[in-house]
C-alpha cells in the first residue's frame, strides 16, 4: 500500500536531480531547467502532504500548489526573458562568458 | 482504485518522471533536455492525479507542459548554444563530480530523514477526492487576497517580461 514516505522521496529524487543541474551544468538555460525541477518537487511534497494529512478537506495543500504554479509561471517569463537579454548582450548562454562582476 | 492498481500506477509514474527528469538534466543536446523536461512534467501531474488532486494535475498539464515547457523551447531555439555538443569526457566528469556529490548527499539525508521517521508512515485516511466547486469557492472567499496578489504578479511579471525582452534601440 501506498504510504506518503514513497511519495517524498520521488520528490527528494525529483529535487536532486533538479539541485545537480543547477551545480554542475554551464549553460543558463540548463541551471533554469534545474531550478523548474527543484519547484515541482515542492509541489509534488505539499499534495503529498495534504493527501496524507489529517485534515484534506481543508484543502491547503491544493490552494498553495495551485498559487506556487502561477508564481512559477511567473518565474519562468521573467527568467526566460532575462536569459534572451543576456543573449542579446554577450552572444552566448554558457555562464563561463558572464564574467562582468568577476573581481 | 484499488491498492494493486495504484501500486502499478506509481511505479510507472515513477519510471516516467524519474527517467525524463535524468534524461533532462543529463542530455547534452539542449533540445531534447527541454523536451525530456515536458515528460518529467507531465509525470508530475499523474502524481497529482494519483494523489487525489485531479485539478491541480489538470492545471499542471495546462500550465507547465502548455507553457512553460513549450516557452523554455522557444527560448532554446532562439538562442544558439555555442557549438555543436561537446561529446562526453571524463574531464568534463571530473568537473562536475563536487557538484554530483553534493546533490547526492542531499539526496540521502532527506532520504534517510524521510525512512527513520515513523510519523510518515502513516496510510491516507480515506478516499478524499477534491470538488472543484469547494476549491472555487475557497479561492474566491477565504483566499481572494492572495488571488488578486497573484493576478497583480502576473501582470507585473508580463509586463517586466517584454521590457526585458523588448530591443534596445536607444543605444
Amino acid at each position: 500500500m501506498l504510504t506518503l514516505e514513497f511519495f517524498l522521496i520521488i520528490s527528494a529524487a525529483l529535487f536532486s536531480l533538479g539541485f545537480a543541474a543547477v551545480l554542475t551544468r554551464r549553460n543558463v538555460i540548463m541551471i533554469l531547467i534545474g531550478i523548474e525541477l527543484m519547484l515541482s518537487s515542492a509541489n509534488l511534497n505539499f499534495i503529498a502532504f495534504w493527501r496524507f494529512g489529517p485534515d484534506p478537506d481543508a484543502l491547503t495543500g491544493v490552494l498553495f500548489v495551485l498559487f506556487s504554479i502561477a508564481v512559477a509561471a511567473a518565474e519562468a517569463a521573467v527568467g526566460l526573458a532575462l536569459i534572451i537579454l543576456i543573449y542579446r548582450h554577450f552572444k552566448s548562454t554558457n555562464t563561463f562568458n558572464f564574467s562582468l562582476l568577476n573581481g | 482504485m484499488s491498492t494493486t492498481a495504484a501500486f502499478i500506477a506509481y511505479s510507472v509514474l515513477t519510471l516516467v518522471t524519474l527517467g525524463a527528469a535524468l534524461a533532462a538534466v543529463s542530455l547534452r543536446n539542449i533540445v531534447h533536455c527541454g523536451l525530456s523536461l515536458a515528460l518529467a512534467f507531465v509525470g508530475v501531474a499523474g502524481f497529482y492525479i494519483l494523489l487525489g488532486a485531479e485539478f491541480v494535475g489538470f492545471i499542471q498539464l495546462l500550465v507547465y507542459v502548455g507553457a512553460v515547457a513549450v516557452l523554455i523551447m522557444f527560448v532554446i531555439l532562439l538562442t544558439r548554444p555555442d557549438g555543436d555538443p561537446q561529446p562526453f569526457t571524463f574531464d568534463r566528469l571530473r568537473r562536475a563530480l563536487p557538484g554530483l556529490g553534493i546533490a547526492l548527499a542531499v539526496f540521502l539525508v532527506i532520504t534517510i530523514s524521510i525512512r527513520t521517521s515513523e510519523s510518515l508512515r502513516a496510510g491516507a485516511p480515506d478516499d478524499a477526492g477534491v470538488s472543484i466547486e469547494a476549491l472555487g469557492h475557497k479561492l474566491v472567499t477565504s483566499h481572494l487576497l492572495p488571488l488578486q496578489i497573484t493576478g497583480v504578479l502576473l501582470t507585473a511579471a508580463l509586463i517586466g517580461a517584454v521590457l526585458f525582452a523588448m530591443k534596445e534601440d536607444n543605444n
